[in-house]
């Protein structure tokens, strides 16, 4: 993947904040933190994966950069132009350009509607009236992901849940987007549908080009489908770098506990005095002052408490912690 | 494996489904021997009859489910049939059980301090006082900050990893001879999935609890378990000890499963898959369940099943390829 230089800017973020009202007590607003003050951008061309424990604030994020959501404060830049508060018209355009994939392959196919019209949707919905030309587009984009033409007029209860994930990415690729969010798109699949489908997306990305945000708690599928990586925990960005480095040499200490935490498929490594991540996951409507990781973290020390840390580059990697690892 | 003592012998299990369309082989002809003490793995892909073996050992097989040959022996005792009543006295107190979601699996309205004491007060004749100290007791063996406060808590209250120990405390409460615990952790964030591990592997230790751990992740197999057996299509594919199964996957379909999960420590431009897709329980093939998709098949394998053969001791292995080893499954 060495086309990525020169390194161009597709989607950017600047200080986005996203709070989700949750009604009043004790007089009070409450809100749930969901992302907060999160800046980052997306080349073109790579795969950024987002990873964290549920409730980190990921998939919101992710929505948040396809305007899915509408975020509190900050801004979003695709191709170098602000899309945060272009009315729909105008945005229909980008719209377009920016597709997701859902994580429930199930949930995410209207049971009433056929593949035909699934992927054929969008085509109509952005001008393509012609009904030849459509069908003929479907077909082609059904082959793309494998998924034979003869059930061009199937209903999704007759697939499997690799089928149908395969569906839901033909309808994202149906407008030749340039951004495509995925979101936790194998999570719900088994092993071996897992394998394919993930071999589906990094194909359909180095044919078409397309840039993939990857929302992911799987460590194991990040380290292999994502060029770069960017770990979050409670709404904030721990650590931003290129895969390989940030896997090998973690300056977060969440992103060390992160990679120690899952279950290697060799019993060799297999061992008593791992160490693990004590508690559990603090409240996102009352986060912890300063660091939000200091309440979890072993390392943490008096200024953690106090004051939130702010961005550092050490070798080309963003980390925010005030007492990084040793590289 | 047969010079230990097993506190769950299953042998030969048939569990089918009746369905308009015909008879679902779900769990088809499955051995799995229980030795004291020990965590025996379950693993395979979703449909492969992992959950209805545990529904089957558990007695909550229900309509149009059925046992419909084999026996389950627990303690030196046949507990295949017996009667709902008979099974009561032995759920919750000598077998137990654990669910993938601890949400819908805890009552909402009622504390989980009162569920895990009724636990108790329906198998032993103690004082609710005594039972209560031994909930408190089992909450701290969990680790469940703050006992004597979540005592009152009800489920929503609690997070996901806090109810996954409240129905592990709840299952151990009665110290089991088997827990069965299905996907218990797949719910889970990965850094509370370690410490359930980790709890899980401790208490049966220091219990002397059996643990069959059903799951699709073979991450958490390397993991804990001492034994593991391999599903595929309502069979056992290949059995063996945890470590002989990770050093040398003997089945094409252990193998393939091995090379698709994404590894951490090497770099790879493409995936191995295993093509295709689980065939459809109703229209196995007529030979190997796994031969549509095995990249190894021969003619015969279309044509015949084949047997359990022993490749070196303790590891059993459903492949043609292995013929020469002793036939486990004696038919």
């Amino acid at each position: 993947m060495e086309n990525k230089n020169p390194k161009k800017i597709l989607l950017e973020a600047r200080n986005l904040v996203k709070e989700f009202p949750i009604g009043k007590s004790k007089g009070r607003l409450q809100a749930v933190h969901a992302v907060t003050d999160v800046s980052l951008s997306l080349y073109e061309g790579e795969t950024l994966a987002l990873v964290g424990e549920s409730g980190c604030g990921k998939s919101t994020l992710g929505r948040l950069l396809i305007r899915l959501l509408e975020p509190t404060s900050g801004q979003i830049l695709f191709d170098g132009e602000d899309i945060t508060s272009l009315d729909e018209a105008a945005f229909s355009c980008y719209r377009k350009q920016m597709q997701i994939i859902f994580q429930d392959p199930y949930a995410s196919l209207n049971p009433r509607m056929s593949v035909k019209k699934i992927i054929g949707e969008p085509l109509s919905t952005h001008g393509m009236k012609n009904k030849k030309e459509r069908e003929a587009r479907v077909k082609a984009l059904m082959k793309e992901v494998g998924i034979a033409e003869e059930f061009y007029n199937r209903y999704p209860h007759q697939f499997s849940g690799g089928q149908r994930q395969r569906i839901g990415i033909a309808r994202a690729i149906a407008l030749n987007p340039k951004l495509i969010i995925c979101d936790e798109p194998v999570s719900a699949l088994d092993v071996s549908i897992q394998s394919q489908v993930l071999n589906l997306l990094k194909g359909l990305q180095m044919r078409y080009g397309l840039t993939y945000l990857f929302i992911s708690h799987d460590l194991s599928v990040v380290k292999f489908i994502a060029d770069r990586v960017c770990v979050m925990f409670l709404g904030n960005i721990c650590e931003v770098g290129d895969t390989e480095e940030l896997y090998q040499h973690p300056l977060h200490p969440y992103t060390r506990f992160l990679l120690n935490a899952i279950p290697k498929a060799d019993p060799r490594l297999r061992s008593q005095d791992k160490e693990l991540l004590a508690g559990e996951l603090p409240s996102p409507v009352h986060p912890p002052s300063g660091c939000r990781f200091h309440t979890r973290c072993p390392y943490a020390k008096g200024l953690c408490r106090q004051k939130v840390p702010e961005s550092r580059q050490i070798g080309g990697r963003q980390v925010f912690c005030h007492f990084p690892l040793e590289g | 494996m047969c010079t230990q003592t097993l506190v769950l012998d299953i042998r030969n299990l048939k569990s089918h489904f009746f369905t308009a369309k015909g008879e679902v082989p779900a769990v088809d002809g499955v051995s799995i021997q229980v030795p004291a003490g020990k965590i025996i793995g379950l693993v395979g892909e979703s449909g492969c009859g992992k959950s209805m073996t545990a529904m089957s050992i558990m007695g909550l097989l229900r309509y149009p489910g059925k046992i419909v040959d084999g026996t389950i022996t627990l303690d030196g005792r046949d507990i295949t049939h017996l009667r709902p009543k008979e099974l009561a006295k032995i759920r919750g107190n000598e077998i137990s059980m654990i669910f993938q979601e601890p949400m819908t699996s805890l009552n909402p309205v009622y504390p989980v301090g009162r569920q895990v004491q009724e636990a108790i007060l329906l198998h032993q004749k103690i004082p609710k006082e005594e039972a209560k100290k031994r909930v408190l007791e089992i909450f701290r063996a969990v680790g469940i900050p703050e006992p004597e406060k979540r005592y009152h808590s009800y489920p929503h209250q609690l997070s996901g990893g806090l109810r996954q120990r409240v129905m592990i405390g709840m299952a151990m409460v009665c110290r089991p001879k088997v827990m069965v615990a299905d996907e218990p952790t797949t719910a889970l964030d990965v850094t509370i999935e370690a410490q359930i591990l980790r709890l899980m592997k401790q208490l049966c230790d220091e219990q002397g609890t059996s643990i069959i751990l059903i799951t699709h992740n073979l991450g958490v197999v390397a993991e804990i378990c001492d034994y593991v057996y391999v599903m595929y299509a309502g069979k056992v594919m290949e059995q063996a000890e945890t470590f002989s199964l990770f050093e040398q996957a003997c089945h094409p379909y252990t193998q393939g499963l091995l090379q698709s999960i994404p590894k951490l420590d090497e770099k790879v431009e493409w995936l191995h898959t295993i093509k295709g897709v689980v065939p459809n329980l109703l229209h196995l093939p007529k030979g190997c369940s796994f031969c549509t998709r095995c990249s190894q098949a021969g003619r015969r394998c279309f044509e015949e099943q084949p047997g359990l053969y022993e490749t070196i001791q303790g590891h059993g292995v459903r492949c043609f390829q292995y013929e020469s080893g002793v036939r486990l499954d004696g038919e």
